[in-house]
């Protein structure tokens, strides 16, 4: 997709919120949207199981308005978490233009964490993109959880964040760094309108 | 005229709350980097929220940091009224320049653009400038620049894209923070709870809360016993506490904090992308933005987007500009030669500038003339002669010298004396000259022209229509009189064209300050050219109109014809005419020449048959060889004489 329409002046970024089954994607989007004035954005469609386990994906358009003279509008989704739906994990992958990783604190799930970063690149290349060159934010989510239960932002960060991109600790039922996170990966995003590359 | 800061308005002195903190962000920012954060930066809020506050703020706070930075604070009536005066002085490029090289300006009540184009356009030009020069404006209003009625959409995008920031209400626990911070600025102490019951009250701005803890404040002053609650709600009439309006609770601050996330995120992703977007195509696109907006297609500069890099981009927005400006004069031209024609969307597309050229260049062609002069008058038809010879001097001096040797020329004269043969002469002569655009026509008609464009609301088309003109010549001016509004029109048109060098040609039966109607201002304006007169015909000029006359009817005119018409008695040449036009139709009825001796009977009368018996006669028979010659001196039928002594009697 494209992100910049220069014609129809337009820019609209993609943003996969990726990560293990559980982690607090939708949990982001739930906060983001709560705090979008509601001429600003769309319908949070969300597609859920009984149990609340995103089934497909979620999908929230925020339309930012006009930006030096470009109409801006940002699309977030998640991935459904659980391995078995990992066709689905890169169907919504295919033509983002930059992703938060979701890492869940838990001590406990630290597997799941670096096995959902494996899958990250490997539905990448799969479309082609090298994981380096996608603008990329770690979120280390659930901090809030007590201390016994969890991996620290930096022990998290030597364990994942070995790209050495920016990351943040947060609480997203809380809407702790949920912003901070959205910023950091727009920001990238755009960033890359500078360079000139394409998006995927 | 432009006000000092007032000390007390810093960002120090300034609560900051959810609504607000985003303008004080955005303020703040400026005030550190003036010129390159937000420029300009647009505070809108309702009244009593602190514009004005932050406004001096972001002065006060960039003064602190850099104290060599000329800084500006003035009200947009205050610019206004600069303005005017030093226009009224002749000092408006002083101005300008005044308000370039400040670095700093800050503008507050900018709502009170509405309906001031010409403050529009001059706020607009130093809006470039100082952001060409990397000067900071910030601008407060009471609303949103779209929302300013009448906003020039060029000034709208401007100022949105900088950055455009709203102040809200404050929330319960910003409205405590007020009330508390005021309550210790004036010394006053209340009692725990009291603050909070005056905050719980949803008031619609700062000074209103103000105006409650000034009463609070009096009130327990005067009393000198410390408020409580219940007090507070009597002084304020807010209702107990089981009571609707006041008892509502501490409002949720989560949602006011979330929108100001929100509103954090979309300011940095606007910079980010202010920053990201290359810089050229920033600037195409804000010129396709505002050009669509004003209703220009601006397919030639999308060209420019499709491109990955495309050169001299600023010189193909100043292209594009200035073929706008081109369509914009052509669309005013056609406007006034025809308001339909305007209309046209060939007018709107900078990419058909030529065609737009073409369809001004039809519309001026075919726009309806002013009345041309007759044709019919020619000036080598009309006969002069001692009577008229000042009259044709002048007249001849004006077609010499149009617009400069008599302006106005007025001749005046009875009617049928060729005053209006000699206008359409002067017309005709004039309208040969290069470029000439000449107006001939009667007052009558001129009247009739300009009630037809009232009722047709044409009106300006109208006036247009003989504005264009390089001669306006109207005849019987007479005819003005009790018609205030053609004078109106005509006294506007006069001022034009005297203005112009244009010439003004009148005729009137009489000299214009004798005739009755006329306002005193047009009659000046007559009297201040040359009036000249057309006196009856002489002799010399009789023989000449006759030999045309009965040259134009193809008519031998021997001498004794001649000397008869010349020495009929007639008042002008067109009486003249209409003596020789009876003679010749009657010489057409009998099949006979035209002779003096047929003129002699169609104008005297034929001679009466000799009388037969019965008829009494006066028995006086004139010789035709006599002394009496005109026979419509004689009586020929005398009544009896028996009938003639009863009518003496009686």
């Amino acid at each position: 997709m494209s992100l910049v329409n220069f014609t129809a002046r337009e820019i609209t970024c993609k943003i996969v919120y990726y990560g293990p089954g559980r982690s607090g994607k939708t949990t982001n989007l739930h906060y983001i949207y709560g705090r979008v004035p509601e001429t600003r954005r769309g319908r949070m469609v969300s597609l859920a199981t009984q149990t609340d386990r995103t089934l497909f994906f979620d999908f929230l358009p925020i339309d930012l308005g006009q930006i030096s003279g470009f109409s801006t509008r940002f699309q977030l989704y998640t991935v459904p978490g659980q391995v078995y739906y990992n066709a689905t994990r890169r169907l919504v992958l295919q033509g983002a233009d930059g992703v938060v990783f979701v890492g869940d604190s838990q001590a406990r799930q630290l597997d799941e964490n670096i096995e959902s970063l494996q899958n990250l690149q490997s539905n990448l290349l799969e479309h082609g993109v090298d994981v380096r060159t996608m603008p990329l934010v770690m979120q280390y989510n659930k901090q809030d959880l007590p201390p016994e239960l969890i991996l620290t932002p930096a022990e998290l960060e030597d364990a994942l964040n070995f790209r050495g991109v920016p990351s943040f600790a947060a609480d997203a039922l809380h809407g702790t760094g949920v912003f901070e996170t959205l910023k950091a990966i727009s920001e990238l995003v755009l960033k890359k309108l500078a360079a000139g590359s394409p998006a995927v | 005229m432009t006000s000092t800061l007032h000390p007390r308005f810093t960002f120090e002195t300034f609560v900051v709350g959810a609504a607000n903190r985003l303008a004080v962000t955005a303020g703040r920012t400026v005030a550190e980097n003036p010129g390159s954060a937000y420029n300009p930066l647009f505070i809108y809020s309702g009244s009593g929220l602190g514009k004005t506050h932050v406004l001096m703020a972001v002065g006060h706070a960039a003064k602190a940091i850099a104290a060599q930075l000329h800084i500006e604070y003035l009200t947009l009536d205050e610019y206004v009224e600069a303005f005017h005066a030093a226009i009224a002085a002749g000092q408006g490029d002083a101005f300008r320049r005044r308000f370039q090289n400040v670095d700093v300006l800050l503008v507050d009540d900018v709502q009170f653009l509405t309906n001031r184009k010409e403050m529009q356009a001059e706020l607009l030009r130093l809006t470039e400038a100082l952001q060409q020069a990397g000067h900071q404006i910030v601008l407060a209003s009471d609303r949103p620049p779209a929302e300013i009625a009448d906003l020039d959409e060029r000034l709208i995008s401007r100022f949105s894209g900088g950055l455009v920031v709203d102040m809200g209400i404050p929330d319960y626990e910003t409205r405590v923070a007020i009330l508390r911070r005021k309550a210790e600025e004036r010394g006053s102490n209340f009692p725990p709870g009291v603050l909070e019951t005056v905050a719980k009250v949803e008031f619609p701005n700062v000074r209103e809360l103000m105006g409650a803890l000034n009463r609070l404040i009096a009130f327990q002053a005067v009393n000198d016993t410390p408020m409580n609650e219940d007090a507070v709600r009597k002084v304020l009439g807010i209702p107990g506490k089981g009571g609707e309006g006041g008892g509502k609770g501490t409002p949720a601050p989560a949602p006011a904090s979330g929108a100001d996330e929100f509103s954090q995120f979309l300011t940095d992703v606007t910079a980010t992308v202010g920053k990201a977007v290359e810089a050229w195509r920033a600037r195409v696109a804000e010129a396709v933005l505002r050009w669509e907006g004003e209703g220009y297609r601006t397919g030639r500069l999308e060209q420019l987007l499709d491109q990955e890099t495309p050169p001299a981009v600023d010189e193909a927005i100043a292209a594009y500009v200035q073929d706008v400006e081109r369509l914009k004069a052509l669309e005013a031209e056609v406007a006034v030669l025809d308001p339909q024609a305007a209309g046209d969307k060939v007018f709107r597309d900078p990419g058909q500038l030529q065609a737009a050229e073409a369809a001004a260049a039809k519309v001026r062609d075919g726009a309806a003339p002013p009345p041309a002069p007759s044709a019919a008058f020619p000036l080598d038809g009309y006969c002069a002669g001692p009577s008229n010879e000042i009259a044709l001097k002048g007249a001849r001096d004006v077609i010499g010298k149009p617009g400069k040797k008599y302006n106005p020329l007025v001749i005046v004269g009875r009617s049928g004396l060729g005053k209006t043969h000699l206008l359409h002469a002067m017309g005709l002569e004039l309208a040969k000259k290069k470029n000439a655009v000449v107006a001939c026509l009667s007052t009558q008609q001129f009247v009739d022209e300009l009630i037809a464009a009232i009722d047709g609301n044409r009106v300006d088309w109208w006036r247009a229509r003989y504005r264009r003109a390089t001669a306006f010549l109207l005849d019987d001016i007479q005819l003005l009189a009790g018609k205030e509004r053609t004078q109106e029109e005509l006294f506007n048109l006069f001022n034009q064209f005297l203005d112009a060098d244009r010439q003004l040609v009148f005729t009137a039966p009489a000299h214009p300050n004798t005739l009755d109607g006329l306002e005193e201002r047009i009659v000046s304006r007559l009297e201040g050219g040359l009036v000249v007169e057309i006196q009856e015909p002489d002799k010399g000029l009789k023989r000449t109109a006759l030999e045309r006359l009965l040259k134009s009817q193809r008519v031998t005119a021997d001498a004794a014809l001649l000397d008869y018409l010349v020495d009929r008695p007639v008042e002008s040449v067109r009486n003249l005419g209409a003596l020789v036009q009876r003679v010749i139709e009657a010489a057409a009825a009998q099949d006979a020449p035209v002779t003096a001796g047929l003129a002699r009977d169609v104008l005297e009368g034929a001679p009466a048959p000799r009388r037969t018996l019965g008829t009494r006669t006066s028995g006086i028979v004139v010789s035709s060889a006599g002394g009496v010659r005109s026979r419509e001196k004689m009586v020929w039928d005398w009544p009896a004489a028996a009938d003639r002594v009863i009518e003496d009697m009686r």
